[in-house]
């Protein structure tokens, strides 16, 4: 797979997170944002971050400011929080983590350590990959090596390499594999924020969140809503992937039009079907709804979401039906096994999608998988079933048609044998 | 009976699906709100849980508590426990 990474310059892309440029140095990064003192950044800006209205960029979308909020109204004198950067890319379908933490560190790092100082943080970690880590590291030496703001406490950042599976990066699997090297997730009886890593109260950023943390705390909230709508403030990295010339990643405005986003990566909408948004737990939008906006409001019609800002371009020429089986098959492999539910619900999801692909889609199957999704829906330690059930139930509503082809023995799609390949 | 007007107080039974392994005691001591889906685990019967409910956090009515706090004792995982919303 390759990956392009540079943006072209036309009306969707924003570039503010990648500004520095290519594999952005210390210099670069000065050079391009300024200077800054990260760690003088104070309590204040949880309300800088709340005029903001940055939301989080790892998939679920909260509000940053409450995060940080609820973290600090649980953190007494004795129990100071700490701070953990995820940039697991568990998802396959996303890059945009890999591709901010090897092109900005520094701007990640200023991010980190303005989060840690306004929370007052006892430890702070980052959970990447290996690759990514190794351009963390050269950031934190090249911050040492200078003398720069914030050297000191970014060479106390514990980094902590991510484990190479889908569910590695949900927030309590992240404080699993931080505290006992098993990244599982856990029961959700108490929120990370009051009770997380080793039971203090644990503030878990997205590292394109914190990117953005970084920014914000250097040009302040109307800078950051100066682009964006006003429900969508700001830019997001997407990651378009699929039916395209090439898998890119892309710094757009909040709230861009889900098609203009799509060309923007040289996708072909006129031999689109339909585009998978949020990712493998997301949901499929028609090529009718490319008008939608990329935005949490924007996609909520569809019960899809921006997610970690993942889109998955369908050729017409694939059948949306088999391509949807495959993720569902992917997903049932990526159980972690903790949950009765979710181990056994989801291989009968998808032994069902799989007759369905191969043109079996009658209407008793058509109804288990109804009842499976009952049967699974919220019943688990993590989002894993929910994400997978979100996934099934849009493919149902997206390719109706193909259903009914499917129904008789057919598929309108030539070349089917393609997308299972 | 008709299912637990939700209030605030209304007790939870939070099932930690990372502890159970569908041994059912808990669907026979509730059934009047547990049901055991085809693989064994508890569910919530139909019109227990209102739009918006975690299915893993299980309203349980006041006249339900004591047969609530014995499933929570009696279970063999521990994989319960009573909260409050």
């Amino acid at each position: 797979m390759t990956i392009v990474e540079t943006p072209v310059a036309a009306s969707v892309t924003v570039t503010r997170l990648l500004a520095a440029g290519p594999h952005a140095g210390l210099a670069a990064h000065l050079a391009a944002f300024g200077a800054f003192d990260p760690t003088r950044v104070g309590p204040a800006l949880v309300r800088e971050l709340e005029r903001s209205g940055l939301t989080g960029r790892g998939g679920a979308g909260f509000p940053a400011w409450r995060k940080q909020a609820a973290t600090v109204d649980a953190a007494g004198r004795t129990r100071r929080p700490v701070l953990i950067a995820n940039g697991a890319q568990g998802e396959p379908a996303s890059s945009k983590d890999s591709v901010l933490l090897r092109n900005a560190p520094q701007l990640v790092l200023d991010g980190v350590l303005a989060a840690a100082a306004a929370i007052g943080a006892h430890r702070v970690y980052l959970y990447a990959g290996a690759d990514e880590l190794a351009a963390v590291a050269t950031a934190i030496d090249e911050r040492t090596a200078a003398g720069a703001a914030g050297a000191k406490d970014a060479a106390r950042i514990t980094l902590v390499e991510a484990a190479d599976t889908f569910v590695s990066g949900e927030a309590s699997a992240v404080v699993g594999a931080i505290e006992r090297g098993t990244p599982l997730p856990r029961d959700h009886a108490k929120r990370l924020s009051t009770s997380g890593l080793n039971g203090r109260p644990t503030l878990l950023h997205n590292v394109e969140t914190l990117a953005q943390v970084g920014l914000i705390a250097r040009f302040g909230a109307d800078w950051f809503r100066s682009v964006g709508t006003p429900e969508d403030p700001g830019t997001r990295l997407v990651t378009i992937s699929g039916d395209v010339p090439a898998t890119r990643v892309l710094e757009v405005a909040g709230g861009s039009r889900l098609g203009d986003v799509l060309q923007q990566a040289g996708c072909d909408l006129g031999a689109t079907q339909a585009v998978l948004v949020g990712g493998y737990h997301g949901a499929w939008v028609g090529a009718g709804e490319m008008d939608a906006r990329l935005s949490r409001e924007g996609l909520a019609p569809f019960g899809a979401s921006p997610g970690a800002g993942i889109l998955v371009a369908l050729s017409s020429r694939r059948c949306g039906l088999a391509a949807t089986a495959q993720i569902v098959d992917y997903l049932a492999g990526q159980s972690a096994g903790q949950c009765g539910p979710c181990m056994f619900g989801l291989p009968a999801m998808a032994a069902t999608w799989d007759d369905i692909a191969n043109g079996a889609a009658d209407a008793t199957r058509r109804a288990r998988l109804t009842r499976l999704a009952e049967a699974v829906d919220g019943r688990g330690a993590c989002a894993h079933p929910d994400g997978t059930v979100r996934l099934s139930r849009s493919a149902l509503r997206v390719f109706r048609a193909d259903l009914e082809q499917h129904a008789h023995g057919r598929c309108h799609h030539a070349r089917r044998a393609e997308a299972r390949a | 009976m008709s299912p637990a007007e939700p209030t605030r107080d209304t007790a939870l039974l939070h099932i930690d699906w990372t502890r159970c392994d569908g041994r059912g005691l808990c669907a026979e001591l509730l059934a009047e709100i547990l049901d055991r889906d085809e693989w064994g685990y508890p569910i919530a019967r139909p019109g227990v849980l209102r739009d918006g409910d975690d299915p893993s956090d299980i309203p349980v009515h006041p006249s339900l508590r004591a047969a609530a706090e014995q499933a929570v004792a009696m279970c063999p995982l521990a994989a319960l426990r009573l909260t409050t919303r």
